[in-house]
């Protein structure tokens, strides 16, 4: 019998703390959101995160952009020349870039190189008391530690994305044109005829963001919600790599239907 | 101090990411192509449009005048209806005619107009008359076939009889 009781009492238990810690999560996002034009007018801040965040992650997207667009040259023009259509390389690097490798990747890799640093800042910041004592101090922690952090990380994400998306379409061009030979001309023109300035660039534009917005607001929420030891914060940092990665997966394919349905 | 050389640095970070942004708007998605400029609507009738699609470039002597702006069924004369938004610079005569053609062998569809003779332009609203449907491939090559087995049909029996 109290088998039985114990095993619906840990799941009410579970149930009451996902509802517990959804709500926490939400309230926080609408006080982020409402802390938005607070954190604008104090642009010294926001321009030191975007430095931290933008910066110090500007080579590892570039990076990892040009190597994408290489290996979309190689393996693109591979199954292309079967068809004998070889020279849409141009518009299936880019099309693939712009609409979903571009936002997706660097959010990813947003996650893992700003994102778990966000989280380890924060819950070392919990764990060292320094939060307590801005508390004490009459100062909001939420709008002067997490606030500039969202803004810095909704502005750097679409840019970094679009980074990506450059480099790899120049990554792309080197391996296609330059190593393999497809013709310059038709790479272009290609491109230029099958990728819609709104409907492509735009929506990738509107899926970066929507992607900063999650991964730093993951990134940020774990931090927070850290138990202040050594170990609660390195979980914490795990948890955010994981989270913020399933949650750009999934608003990834939602995303994706709603604005590529048709 | 210290700030300043913060601000330098996210200045050029936010200039290499408009950089970018404006590199995928012009040279991947062709900004410049688009055409915002006034638009007047023309409709025309096909037999069979084959892959014309809605945004499809309508093209006069191989120069782009226009986008095919909508494609619907004409449920009373069973045949589909192109409505076509040119470009207001240019100006056809009312007997112009519209074909369906492909560029390339394996690319898209487009709409190609040939101008006419008559002294009257098109208005808003018209209608282009002469119009000629797509090439469908499989009815050319069923054709071929067809045209093919008959006179090799003919043919022997042509021998038989000598």
């Amino acid at each position: 019998m109290s088998v039985v009781l114990g095993f619906l009492a840990s799941i009410g238990f579970g149930t009451r703390r996902l509802l517990a810690n959804l709500g926490y999560g939400l309230r926080l996002f609408l006080r982020l959101l409402a802390l938005l034009p607070g954190a604008l007018r104090r642009p010294q801040l926001i321009a030191q995160q975007v430095f931290f965040l933008g910066n110090y992650s500007l080579s590892i997207i570039a990076v990892s952009g040009l190597f994408v667009g290489f290996v979309l040259g190689l393996q693109g023009y591979y199954t292309l020349s079967r068809y004998g259509a070889a020279n849409s390389l141009g518009l299936l690097v880019a099309l693939s870039l712009v609409r979903e490798l571009g936002p997706v990747v660097t959010a990813l890799l947003f996650a893992g190189r700003a994102g778990t640093s966000l989280t380890a800042e924060i819950g070392l910041m919990k764990a060292g008391e320094q939060i307590s004592a801005m508390e004490m101090m009459a100062v909001d922690p939420i709008a002067r530690i997490l606030a500039p952090r969202f803004v810095g990380g909704l502005i750097t994400m679409p840019f970094l994305a679009a980074v990506f998306s450059a480099v790899g379409i120049v990554g792309g061009y080197v391996v296609g044109v330059l190593m393999i030979g497809v013709d310059s001309g038709a790479f272009w023109s290609q491109m230029q005829g099958g990728v819609d300035v709104f409907k492509d660039v735009g929506n990738g534009v509107v899926k970066s963001l929507v992607f900063g917005v999650a991964v730093t607001f993951v990134a940020l929420y774990q931090g927070w919600r850290a138990q202040p030891t050594p170990e609660g914060v390195s979980r914490a940092t795990t948890r955010t790599v994981v989270v913020a990665s399933l949650a750009v997966l999934g608003l990834d394919f939602m995303l994706t239907a709603l604005m590529f349905s048709t | 101090m210290e700030s300043k050389k913060i601000d330098v640095w996210v200045g050029l970070f936010v200039l290499i990411g408009a950089a970018a942004l404006l590199f995928l708007a012009l040279k991947a998605g062709n900004l410049l192509s688009l055409n915002f400029g006034p638009t007047y609507d023309v409709t025309a009738q096909f037999d069979n449009i084959g892959g014309l699609k809605s945004g499809a470039p309508v093209k006069s002597a191989g120069v782009v005048v226009g986008r095919v702006a909508g494609i619907q069924f004409d449920n009373q004369t069973f045949q589909a209806k192109v409505k076509l938004a040119l470009d207001q610079r240019y100006q056809f005569p009312t007997d112009t005619s519209a074909k369906i053609l492909t560029s390339g062998l394996l690319g898209d569809q487009y709409l190609s107009l040939d101008p006419g003779a008559s002294s009257k332009n098109l208005q808003n609203g018209g209608v282009i008359q002469n119009t000629q449907s797509a090439v469908v491939l499989e009815n050319l090559i069923g054709q071929f076939l067809y045209n093919k087995a008959a006179s090799s049909n003919s043919g022997s029996s042509n021998a038989a009889a000598k």
